[in-house]
């Protein structure tokens, strides 16, 4: 029990995910730090990116991604920047590299599978696809014939 | 004493339980009467000895006995009642208590209301019921047991944690248990229809208000747990794509699907062989989220390996469940004949369009889910997939889900003429599009979110009354021969309305909440005014003062701001920030003036040195109409479920039985 009452203090130690002392002053770059933060994770946390996370490191992670941003860094540079030190597991949204592709595109993948599993199933049952019974055939075969 | 007796009638529905999954399931199988009978008394039985186990169990949380391990580290005599009581199921232990006592609830409900299903079936049924019940009981009983005493008594509980003392949280587990164990009905039905190799009619009439019922709790149970994390948590998120999230909503999404196959069995014959896998993997879904959520293994690998021996013994129960279902459905499946013929156009295929949809969407959820842990395992990568990854990967098969809708639930069994069928939706259509476009063209910035989430929405709401009205021959015929249609149609063509139209509100929540959320974070001093932009109106909020007072068993710091709209006061709120005392937890409670269109969402922080406070507040436009939506779908369920042909369906199946001589 003790586990999931750290875990639930983790997820919900509710108060403050960004602090005012924090916010820019340009709510350009402002606004697009807050896109930044939310692809990425709070380290100790469960779950939970660093913008919506009030653990101490969260916040030294999103000065950091701040002072990227202020430096002129591009979003993608800032988030490399962080996960150069942090490694991948810092982001949310997994790189579509390597193993990975698996998993982005399982989604479309099993689509097709179930798409055609679907059509094919469909197809098989139409009025007029229905196989005919031996006897159908064979008077069938005899009508054509004569 | 009390807690003793819990433990013995535990132990004693064990027992009753392995008689009851044996002694019928042979007598099904020799076509001995009176071994399939004892399934009735048995189930019955053990959901008495259950039921009573819980009822100790509950008194000892009620009565706080800290000689109980489980009540001195889950519960607290400074405890509110209400939440001493919830708080039996809010640990490990008790929830799989709860677990078992749903589940053998759920039998003795078919034992008892079952006069007419056959009787080979119900024994099946039952057997398979039991089955699952002596994994569970032997789960609690060997690596779980509630009952275990302690020698040295403490004088208080060490459990007090003050977000779990919240009603929200307190009673959405029961639902989402009542959901979750519901699909076991649906699976021991299946399970029963492979042995017996034969699934008909009368079979789908019997699973389909099962999976109903199981479909409307985990509804309400997500909704609850989404509602209570949008108040309590402090920042007004209502879903995180977090595994345990994601184990509820994977059972709830295949449920979904395996209702829509299950009207193709009972109306149409066909389509049986994939009701029945439907309905393995649905419970099989619950299964695993019950493992997810238990053994901790999607949280880190660590929680598992800190408690193999609970984790080892869910996976073996989900080994043999799943794998031994799967197992008959492959040797079985080929025996079971359809019989329908459609069309390429036709109610069919649009439900397995259906079918498709939801069941890919769960599957991207379940990849999504234990992608982490797979990639750790299998490539060594340790990565995390959170919500932009759910967001993007989900999200389109909702959006072609809901594109589809409208158009496949007008469409007539068997064959359809399209053109016919959707012409009386071709102006649903034009107005949706031009919501969109009218939101498109108002709204600020150029992001598709809330012009698709509208059209979307629209489509959804406008078709599901348009399909009525096709139903009604509306404008067709004179008025008041479409209002005594209207008082004929079954209860279910209603209930299809709600649910379908219940997903059109729950959308447009989605979307207009994702697109136009504002948010302001400031250090406000008392007697200050300042400004929040909403969407399309700007709020004046007035920082009013501060005060400290002690509740019952916390101190909390109360900011109060009175909200003004063009110079009128709407609303005063309240946000308070609260140190429970025993735990010295701090905690926020977010103020809220809900409305339709939007709430205002306020919370306060903490003191600044120059004596102002840390002040976050929100407007969240149509955000209550995620949980609306949900609700009204789950109202669609409930008018389905009591539709005639359910109260009914007695009859069916055994006058068919008695017109048939005896084999």
């Amino acid at each position: 029990m003790k586990r999931y009452l750290i875990l639930f203090l983790m997820i919900a130690t509710p108060l403050w995910a960004v602090q005012p002392d924090e916010v820019l002053p340009d709510p350009v770059l402002e606004a697009r730090a807050r896109v930044v933060s939310r692809e990425l994770r709070c380290l100790v946390c469960r779950n939970e990116s660093i913008d919506d996370s009030n653990a101490e490191l969260a916040r030294d992670l999103r000065l950091l991604v701040r002072e990227r941003i202020v430096a002129g860094d591009s979003n993608e540079q800032t988030i490399a920047f962080i996960v150069d030190r942090y490694g991948e597991y810092v982001l949310l949204k997994p790189k579509t590299t390597g193993s990975n592709l698996l998993l982005w595109a399982s989604g479309p993948i099993m689509l097709l599978i179930a798409g055609w599993i679907g059509f094919a199933f469909v197809r098989k049952r139409r009025p007029d696809a229905q196989d005919l019974s031996k006897a159908e055939q064979a008077r069938l075969d005899k009508l054509l014939s004569e | 004493m009390t807690a003793e007796i819990g433990h013995f009638s535990l132990i004693l529905a064990f027992c009753v339980a392995i008689v009851q999954m044996i002694i019928p399931m042979i007598g099904a199988q020799k076509g001995w009467g009176s071994w399939m009978d004892i399934a009735i008394p048995a189930a019955i039985t053990q959901f008495m000895l259950t039921a009573l186990s819980f009822a100790a169990l509950m008194y000892a949380f009620a009565v706080s006995d800290f000689s109980l391990q489980l009540v001195v580290n889950n519960s607290h005599s400074a405890k509110p009642m209400l939440y001493k009581l919830t708080g039996t199921w809010g640990n490990h232990e008790g929830s799989l208590l709860l677990w078992v006592l749903i589940l053998t609830l759920f039998g003795s409900m078919v034992a008892f209301f079952g006069q007419n299903l056959t009787q080979a079936l119900k024994a099946r049924v039952l057997s398979i019921q039991s089955a699952i019940a002596v994994a569970f009981l032997a789960f609690l009983l060997f690596t779980s047991n509630p009952f275990l005493r302690l020698a040295f008594p403490p004088l208080d509980g060490q459990g007090l944690n003050p977000l779990l003392q919240d009603a929200g949280l307190a009673f959405h587990p029961p639902f989402l248990y009542l959901g979750y164990v519901g699909l076991s009905m649906s699976f021991s039905f299946a399970v029963a229809a492979l042995i017996e190799g034969q699934v008909d009619a009368a079979w789908a009439r019997w699973v389909r208000p099962w999976t109903l019922a199981a479909w409307i709790f985990l509804t309400i149970g997500i909704a609850l747990g989404s509602w209570w994390a949008y108040y309590e948590l402090g920042w007004g998120g209502w879903w995180f794509w977090d595994p345990v999230e994601n184990a509820s909503f994977m059972p709830w999404l295949i449920a979904g699907a395996l209702l829509h196959s299950a009207i193709v069995v009972e109306k149409r014959e066909s389509l049986k062989t994939w009701t029945i896998l439907l309905a393995i993997l649905a419970f099989s879904f619950s299964l695993i989220g019950t493992f997810i959520v238990r053994s901790g293994v999607i949280t880190s690998v660590h929680a598992f390996a800190e408690d193999p021996e609970r984790g080892v013994f869910i996976l073996a129960i989900l080994a043999v469940a799943i794998g031994g279902s799967l197992t008959l459905f492959a040797a079985r499946a080929s025996n079971l004949h359809s019989k329908g013929v459609f069309s390429l156009v036709s109610r069919e295929s649009a439900l397995i369009t259906n079918n498709i949809l939801l069941v890919v969407a769960a599957f991207v959820v379940f990849v999504g889910t234990v992608w982490p842990l797979v990639s750790e395992m299998a490539f060594g990568r340790k990565l995390s997939v959170g919500a932009p990854f759910f967001d993007l990967a989900f999200t389109p098969f909702m959006v072609v889900l809901a594109m589809v809708l409208p158009i496949g639930a007008v469409l007539p069994w068997k064959r359809a003429d399209l053109k016919r069928a959707i012409r009386p939706l071709w102006g649903v259509m034009a107005v949706s599009v031009a919501l969109g476009a009218l939101v498109l063209v108002v709204q600020t910035g150029t992001r598709m979110m809330a012009p698709i989430g509208l059209t979307l929405a629209t489509w959804l709401v406008l078709g599901a009354l348009a399909d009525i009205g096709i139903r009604v021959k509306l404008g067709k015929t004179s008025a008041a021969e479409s209002l005594r249609r209207v008082r004929n149609l079954p209860r279910s063509e209603f209930g299809k309305m709600f649910a379908h139209m219940g997903l059109g509100l729950m959308i447009f929540g989605v979307a207009a909440i994702t697109a136009w959320e504002t948010e302001d974070i400031r250090i406000a001093k008392p007697g200050e005014s300042f400004e929040i932009k909403g969407a399309w109106s700007t709020y004046e909020i007035r920082f009013d003062g501060v005060n400290s007072f002690d509740g019952p068993n916390y101190r909390a710091t109360q900011g109060e701001f009175t909200v003004l709209s063009n110079g009128r006061e709407i609303s005063v709120l309240r946000p308070e920030k609260r140190v429970y005392t025993v735990s010295g937890m701090p905690t926020t409670e977010a103020a809220m003036d809900i409305g339709i269109t939007r709430d205002v969402y306020l919370v306060i922080g903490d003191p600044q040195d120059n004596g102002g406070w840390a002040v976050r507040s929100y407007v969240k436009p149509f955000v209550n109409w995620i949980w609306f939506g949900a609700t009204v779908m789950a109202l669609g369920g409930v008018l389905s479920l009591t539709d005639r042909r359910y109260r009914v369906a007695a009859g069916a199946r055994r006058k068919r039985r008695q017109a048939v001589p005896a084999e």
